[in-house]
């Protein structure tokens, strides 16, 4: 593995007249968590989908050196598999099936579904659709987790529930993670580094490094003073002086 | 759960319904609102279906219906759903084909009963023609549907956990049309089941519409009846069987969602 697994140099992307990135660049490290907000349709989603290869830049490279698995902000689990099936997706690449099996059932009891296995996903609630769906994603031998809004279709608590749990499964199973949010509190409770994205097209206007352990309590002072910093430069609240 | 009195609820209130029928029929029967010679009575059908059965013509009408149908059915699944995927995949031939798919599915299967009987003669061969007519293009719009409209998010995943050609469509297409398609497949039987009457009426020298026809040129009301019953509830029996097909686990989410 590189030290830098996910590196974007100089990259421009417009669909049709509408620029979305001009000579953007980014570099993630091996191991990090960061997470983009900013307006909706800044192009969030498309920094995603220039990682995961399903988008060509127009100008400028994208290096990606792993193996990149998406959780999809609408549920991208197939509902004609089982949460089971749809887990073992996860681990095609094990030729041993009783370690296929073995690392199956590990994943089911890391996010406590052991029961539902043999469910459906629409026989499931929403967040264990989520549940299920990171399971997936880090099951087996993935390098780099792209989460594009992932927990924004759940009510508040489950979604709380979710950042608790998705931070207790990367410390099993360390992924370099990029999320994309609207949710600035996820964003200051779960990544290692914020990035704000300006309106299109994007430049990053704002950049905060967060360095406390995961999981972290929502109230904690840092999480508390990061989201205020992002607020401030939404302008959604007053920037303190000499903070 | 209310699963129980549901089910016993299910079967009773439609009984009631058929003796409510049979009831109003005697009743239409004894009060002579029809002549006789043009209005059977219940017990007049119920001797007509035992006397064809007794005669083995039923079971030979049965048999000759049923076979018209499948294989003219089956021709046009086994064609209809490969042709459905290939204009669900390429918009090119699409956007060529599919004014030409939705004129012929408009057109009566029945207007091609002069050509069959021209092409075709007397027998299994019209009637397997019309039904196949009938069959094939609603089944190639229904899968052409289905599969332009399974959301893009599958293939995305499919791409991330390296799925090869093959699986995307035996995992990926295949089983996510199935729910459209199965719905298309119980209309389309339905369709067909209309059809082989009218082409037997026409073009056949058994099955069942054969018998209806024969019933009415000989004024035999009674057996005429007798045929509308026995096609009426092999065509459910039909939709049943094929109803069956929704309960399958893995398809279940395309009912319930």
């Amino acid at each position: 593995m590189k030290a830098k697994p996910l590196l974007i140099n100089d990259v421009s992307v417009s669909f049709g007249p509408v620029a979305v990135f001009g000579n953007f660049s980014l570099e993630i490290a091996l191991g990090e968590f960061v997470a983009v907000v900013g307006p909706s349709g800044c192009g969030k989603t498309t920094l995603l989908n220039l990682f995961s290869g399903f988008l060509k830049p127009s100008r400028g490279s994208v290096v990606c050196s792993g193996r990149v698995r998406m959780i999809h902000q609408d549920g991208g689990l197939l509902p004609w598999q089982t949460a089971a099936q749809n887990i073992a997706l996860g681990l095609r690449d094990l030729s041993n099936e009783a370690e296929r099996k073995r690392q199956l059932n590990e994943m089911l009891r890391l996010i406590n579904l052991e029961e539902f296995a043999e469910h459906y996903p629409h026989q499931l609630s929403g967040g264990m659709r989520q549940r299920v769906e990171l399971a997936r994603a880090l099951a087996g031998n993935s390098d780099i987790l792209l989460l594009d809004e992932p927990f924004s279709s759940l009510d508040y608590l489950t979604a709380l529930r979710l950042r608790q749990e998705l931070a207790r499964m990367l410390e099993e199973l360390p992924r370099t993670v990029v999320l994309v949010t609207h949710d600035i509190e996820e964003a200051a409770q779960l990544a290692d580094r914020i990035l704000v994205l300006s309106d299109r097209p994007a430049r990053i206007c704002r950049e905060l490094r967060i360095s406390l352990r995961r999981p972290r309590e929502l109230t904690h002072p840092q999480v508390v003073e990061a989201v205020h910093s992002v607020l401030a430069e939404f302008g959604l609240e007053q920037d303190k002086v000499g903070v | 759960m209310t699963d129980k009195p549901l089910t016993k609820s299910s079967l009773l209130l439609p009984l009631i319904v058929l003796f409510a029928a049979i009831a109003i029929w005697s009743a239409l029967w004894l009060l002579k609102v029809f002549p006789e010679s043009v209005f059977p009575s219940p017990i007049a059908v119920a001797k007509g279906i035992g006397e064809e059965i007794r005669t083995g013509r039923l079971l030979n009408d049965f048999v000759a219906s049923l076979f018209r149908v499948t294989t003219g059915f089956m021709v046009a699944v086994i064609l209809g759903v490969p042709v459905g995927l290939w204009l669900g995949n390429h918009v090119r031939a699409r956007l060529a084909l599919l004014p030409g798919v939705n004129f012929f599915r408009s057109l009566s299967p029945l207007a091609w009963i002069p050509f069959a009987i021209l092409w075709f003669g007397i027998g299994d061969l019209p009637a397997i023609f019309l039904i196949f007519m009938a069959c094939f293009f609603p089944i190639v719009l229904a899968t052409l549907a289905a599969v332009a409209g399974i959301p893009s998010v599958y293939f995305r995943v499919a791409r991330d956990y390296r799925f090869s050609s093959l699986e995307l469509l035996t995992k990926v297409t295949l089983p996510a049309i199935a729910p459209q398609v199965i719905t298309s497949l119980r209309v389309t039987a339905g369709l067909a089941w209309l059809v082989v009457v009218a082409a037997e009426m026409i073009a056949g020298r058994d099955g069942l519409g054969f018998a209806i026809w024969d019933a009415r040129n000989g004024l035999r009301m009674d057996l005429l009846v007798a045929g509308m019953i026995v096609i009426g509830v092999i065509g459910m029996v039909i939709d049943r069987l094929l109803m069956r097909l929704t309960k399958i686990r893995s398809v279940k989410w395309g009912y319930e969602s």
